[in-house]
């Protein structure tokens, strides 16, 4: 059965090779091989369920070893996969979301010449985020890591022709530089702290090192996720990247890089798990982007945007669970996976809009797109209850686990923590429900484009309908399906551990609280959006939306304090390396350029000098021998 | 002197010589020499024997297949052992057959052998009078510019002699570094300089300046033998010996049996430390080391290039290995005393060449001046005293052979309407016109300057890992810095080649035959396998780095 690892990177990997390399005469069929190839990585994730289903719950982790990789003395790195259950979670959602989106993709990318590219980059994706997932050693992840860095960049700047997108893929790769660093220097002092890499030897030594050293490394593995998951203060990548193709959209915000820096983290738990100054910063770090994303939510009007704050804010309450240690790893993951259904099924929604409206991403002019779409509308609107934890569907089970959990860490942490996660709850519920509104109630606001066509408004075909359905039922389904008994719990439970904490309130208390804000946020945005109509043209706002359009100014601190300043180092650095630097080399070049030329003139062309600097040489020689033995 | 002692002498003179043992020779274990002596002396016979118009090619013919056979035999000594367990000293203790000989005369000999096909090569000069012609003047007795000179070249004569001249050379630079005795050493030295003396005076274009050349390599090599003469007669008159194990246990001072002449001279370290300095500034002169270096650029650039290439390739590794021998087998117990000094000529060496080398125009004469900088670097291996020293040296001197080989194969290549066009402005913007050349030349510049993945980095590498194992740090530092000053020159040439506009009037790339072709595809190669791959060669040169005593 371990021997079925490989094959699940081998496959989409496959599928990028002979996509890319294969050149035109794939056109034709290059979208449904990289579709079957992604669906034959799910099938073979599937049967490794079932094969890690039928073992006991101590079984459960698989390991293959394919070759080393690296083999130095005293460094040894090898190219060897774990499947344990966190990473089975992974993959399974990972190749099933990554199906559909695939599937959805057929039709999305129908009339793009470059589509059997996009397939290859979309193959790519997965094989590099499934080497992230199954690699058995940070340097293995490591090299994974980089994959969907290089996999995200080539899809968010496919559109290479649109100046916005190449430099939405350029700003989403130089960000997630950073975080990268970050894994580097991680990786770098595991190896100095432990002198391996693999899972197994790290975690089992991490009693060894100090915790100062524990919370250096796991500060790194942070600044890593903060990168790739797009949290504070690396988030700026994220709202740019929604210049890629949707289905891009939809393949980064549910199934893979997003959700990587929350695997980081939960693999990592072992080494959280010792530095509690290293949780702390996560939990805050959590905290700040659920609150930072569900208002930038609020203020945009592009409809990816508005999902892409959404999506900040959701990982942002994954963060926050991971970092409260063992209570939260489990509903991490769990909201994890629900996110991944209903945040895909939103995105495809998105797309299957924009499809039918000519490529219009501004909400204020939809309005009214029910009566045109009706799967789309019930597809998005189940999303919708999902995400914003109507009762019964996928996010009230996940999403209040992480509450729960939140004041569960105690003190007062646990109060802010949780007051924080609770006052998410209701910013989320206020911009989806303002999404939903502006897109599918209110009167029809769209008008004639300056060519003079209007849009038409169209369900789309089943090719992207299908993924959107099966979504929606893992939106409504899912989460209870986790929930009921507990099984996701006493799945995930083996690998990443879990406790209960002390909550000051009850379960029902904190239920109970989250559906007052439910109704709070349902509430405010029905009266702003869904009582009075929709102003085509964007009102002024206060201060804060204005401030929350623009990210919440996020690209002007960046530009001020990193760009200026950056400026302002390279300015002076360069001033020093002309002055001082080449100043030096120079002079030493011409120095030694006019040594050179004295000393040439010694060369003479006459015999008798050259046997006069013999004699002299032999002279010295003798003289020196002797002088040798004599001191 | 004493009636009684003359007397003695004169009754000694007079005693019945009961038995002279024959000498005993181990001719298999000198196959290598004998080969290419044999050769050498089948080649005067074809000179006076064979028709003019065949000589040419029974002389190739005759020198490729010694050459060949006496690489075929050194690795057949090699495989029997002879270089690690069985190494023994041969020929009544005058040579020693061990690790360093073979692999420096299996270096010499293929250098040589790729050195031949530059000497063969015919195609570069256009044809004079119909007849193709060489690198080698047409008659070498001819004043330069006479009628008998053009009436040698419409005869198309050509100097077939250099074949059997270059085997004397190579015959020469085989025993060298296996001499084993001093006296053999003296010998070797002449064997292989005075055939190079008449190669470097034979260049068929700028006759003046070849013939000015070789006169002063005679005189300043004359110069230098004596001051090795004179070293060996001092060290004789110390030790009572010319045997390198004999002069070692009498340095070392356990002497077997110690007869009372000995016991008088022994003591007096003078005798020692002159002689040693003095056969040392012979080999010193050879291998082209500051302040014996002067010969260098004028001979390298008015020698035919062919022979500037050879000379410089094999007498470098000849040479060499005549100074390990004698610095690690006749003088380690000398070791405190020469290795300041020689710490001394190493750094200034290094230093003069990289500096000096910097204002050069003339490509054959930076050349020169590279290969004195590379001296340096070499004598920085030598001066570690170890095993890893031996051994990198080894590695460095094949690297360095075939890089040099190459790299005057490719000047030869490079011609205007006068011959080779040395001059460096005439090779700007050469990459533009002949990619190709210019490229294969930039290689060879780039392992001259030792940048990685080229044989000149590893090489580099190993000589200055065991000079600072040897605890010659500060001898590293500045080997670097050298490095340093010599890679600007060397890329100055590239960046010349590749960057600068081409000249209107500038030089043809000649199209070579294949030898010539052979030549430098066998330095590229050899260049990139070893800077690629070095492991297995410096194994190599480590199991062969034990000198048999």
């Amino acid at each position: 059965m371990e021997n079925l690892i490989a094959l699940l990177i081998a496959a989409p990997l496959l599928g990028a090779a002979v996509l890319l390399v294969g050149g035109r005469r794939l056109d034709a069929v290059g979208h449904w091989i990289g579709t079957a190839l992604a669906a034959a990585s799910f099938v073979i994730g599937l049967v490794l369920f079932a094969d890690l289903l039928g073992r006991s719950a101590d079984q459960r982790t698989l390991t293959q070893h394919l070759f080393s990789w690296i083999p130095v003395a005293g460094f040894q790195a090898d190219a060897t996969f774990r499947l344990d259950q966190l990473s089975m979670t992974f993959v399974l959602l990972i190749t099933g979301v990554g199906s559909l989106i695939h599937l959805y993709s057929v039709g999305y990318m129908e009339h793009d010449e470059r589509r059997r590219r996009f397939f290859g980059y979309l193959n790519l994706f997965l094989a590099a985020m499934l080497l992230l997932v199954l690699a058995d050693n940070y340097l293995l992840l490591y090299f994974g890591w980089e994959g969907v860095g290089l996999a995200s960049y080539l899809l968010i700047g496919f559109w290479q022709h649109k100046p916005a997108a190449a430099t939405a893929a350029k700003k989403a790769f130089l960000v997630n530089r950073v975080g990268d660093m970050g894994l580097a220097i991680a990786v770098m002092l595991m190896f100095a702290t432990f002198g391996t890499f693999a899972f197994g030897p790290v975690f089992s030594h991490v009693g060894d090192a100090s915790e100062g050293r524990l919370t250096a490394i796991a500060l790194m593995l942070l600044l890593a996720a903060c990168g790739k998951s797009a949290q504070v203060p690396l988030q700026s990548w994220l709202g740019d990247a929604m210049e890629g193709p949707t289905p891009v959209s939809a393949l980064i915000h549910a199934a893979t890089m997003v959700t990587a820096g929350v695997y980081l983290i939960v693999r990592s738990a072992a080494v959280f798990n010792g530095a509690p100054g290293a949780q702390l910063v996560v939990t805050v770090v959590g905290a700040v982007t659920l609150l930072f994303g569900a208002i930038v939510g609020c203020a945009k009007d592009d409809i990816k945007k508005a999902l892409a704050g959404s999506t900040m804010s959701q990982i942002g309450y994954m963060v926050l669970a991971a970092g409260l240690g063992p209570i939260g790893y489990v509903f991490a993951i769990m909201h994890l996976v629900t996110h991944g259904f209903f945040k895909a099924g939103l995105f495809l929604g998105a797309g299957s809009v924009m499809h039918g409206m000519n490529d219009e991403v501004d909400m204020r002019k939809y309005g009214g797109l029910r009566k045109y779409m009706p799967v789309t509308f019930i597809t998005f609107g189940l999303g919708y209850l999902a995400i914003i934890g109507f009762p019964g569907l996928s996010g009230f089970f996940s999403k209040d686990r992480i509450i729960e959990a939140a004041f569960a860490k105690g003190g007062t942490e646990g109060w802010i923590l949780g007051g924080a996660a609770l006052l998410g709850a209701a910013i989320t519920a206020f911009y989806m429900t303002r999404v939903m509104l502006m897109t599918f109630f209110g009167e029809k606001r769209w008008q004639p484009d300056e060519n003079g066509t209007e849009p038409h408004p169209h369900e789309s075909p089943g090719v992207m309908t299908i993924p959107m359905i099966v979504l929606a039922v893992g939106s409504v389904f899912g989460g209870a399906f986790f929930s009921i008994g507990d099984r996701f719990l006493h799945w995930l439970e083996p690998v990443t551990g879990h406790s209960e904490g002390n909550s000051p309130l009850s379960a029902w208390t904190v239920t109970a609280a989250t559906m007052v804000c439910l109704v709070i946020g349902v509430a405010a945005a029905w009266a702003q959006y869904g009582r009075k109509p929709v102003p085509v043209v964007a009102p002024r706002g206060s201060l804060l939306t204005r401030a929350a359009r623009r990210d919440l100014l996020q690209d002007d601190f960046n530009h001020v304090v990193l760009v200026r300043g950056g400026e302002h180092l390279t300015r002076s650095l360069v001033y020093l390396d002309h002055t001082l630097v080449d100043g030096v080399v120079n002079g030493t070049a011409a120095s030694v350029g006019g040594l050179s030329g004295r000393m040439r003139r010694l060369q003479n062309g006459f015999a008798r000098s050259y046997a006069v600097s013999m004699f002299g040489g032999a002279a010295l020689l003798v003289a020196a021998t002797l002088l040798m033995r004599a001191v | 002197m004493s009636a009684v002692a003359v007397h003695s002498l004169w009754t000694t003179a007079a005693d019945p010589i009961s038995k002279i043992d024959a000498p005993k020779i181990e001719y298999g274990q000198l196959s290598p020499t004998l080969i290419v002596v044999g050769a050498a002396l089948v080649g005067v016979l074809i000179e006076a024997f064979v028709p003019r118009k065949s000589r040419y090619y029974a002389q190739v013919f005759v020198s490729v297949v010694a050459l060949c056979a006496a690489f075929a035999a050194v690795v057949a000594l090699a495989a029997d052992g002879y270089g690690t367990t069985r190494a023994r000293i041969a020929a009544m203790g005058a040579i020693a057959v061990d690790g360093p000989s073979l692999f420096l005369q299996g270096t010499i000999l293929l250098a040589a052998l790729v050195g031949l096909f530059t000497f063969a090569e015919r195609r570069l000069d256009p044809a004079a009078h119909g007849n193709r012609v060489d690198s080698f003047a047409a008659q070498a007795a001819s004043v330069p510019g006479s009628d008998s000179e053009k009436a040698a070249v419409k005869a198309g004569f050509t100097t077939t002699e250099v074949f059997p001249l270059l085997l004397f050379a190579v015959a020469g630079m085989l025993v060298f570094p296996s001499a084993n005795d001093l006296l053999t050493l003296f010998v070797a030295l002449e064997v292989l300089s005075l055939p190079l003396y008449l190669l470097c005076a034979l260049a068929r274009r700028k006759r003046l300046m070849s013939q000015e050349a070789a006169v002063k390599y005679f005189l300043l090599g004359a110069f230098a033998s004596a001051f090795t003469l004179f070293g060996i007669a001092l060290l004789y008159g110390y030790a009572g010996s010319v045997s390198y194990a004999t002069i070692a246990q009498v340095v070392d001072g356990n002497v077997p049996r110690l007869d009372p002449a000995l016991a008088n001279t022994m003591g007096n370290d003078a005798l020692l430390l002159i002689g040693a300095a003095m056969v040392v500034m012979g080999l010193l002169f050879k291998v082209g080391a500051v302040p014996f270096h002067m010969w260098t650029p004028d001979v390298y650039q008015g020698a035919p290039t062919p022979v500037t290439g050879f000379m410089a390739a094999a007498t470098k590794v000849a040479a060499f290995g005549a100074l390990l021998r004698l610095l690690y087998v006749v003088l380690p117990g000398l070791r405190w005393d020469w290795r300041p000094v020689m710490w001394a000529v190493a750094i200034v060496t290094m230093l003069v060449g990289a500096i000096v080398a910097i204002t050069q125009t003339d490509i054959k004469r930076l050349l020169a001046y590279s290969s004195i900088a590379h001296a340096g670097f070499i004598l920085a291996g030598v001066i570690a005293t170890s095993r890893e020293g031996v051994s990198s040296v080894l590695f460095y001197l094949a690297a360095y052979s075939f890089v040099t080989i190459g790299a005057f194969a490719v000047v030869t290549l490079v011609r205007d309407a006068g011959g080779e066009a040395t001059h460096l402005s005439k090779w700007a913007g050469l990459g533009r016109r002949s990619p190709l050349v210019a490229a294969v030349f930039a290689v060879f510049l780039l392992a001259f300057a030792g940048i990685p993945l080229t044989s000149g980095f590893a090489g580099k590498f190993a000589v200055f890992k065991a000079a600072a194992q040897g605890g010659a740090v500060p001898l590293v530092v500045i080997g670097v810095i050298s490095s340093a000053i010599a890679a600007f020159f060397y890329i100055r040439v590239i960046v010349l080649m590749f960057f600068s506009e081409p000249r209107s009037e500038g030089p043809t790339v000649a199209v070579p035959s294949p030898l010539t072709t052979t030549a430098i595809g066998v330095g590229v190669a050899v260049t990139v396998v070893l800077g690629v791959a070095p492991q297995y060669f410096l194994d190599l040169a480590n199991q062969a780095g034990v000198f048999v005593r």
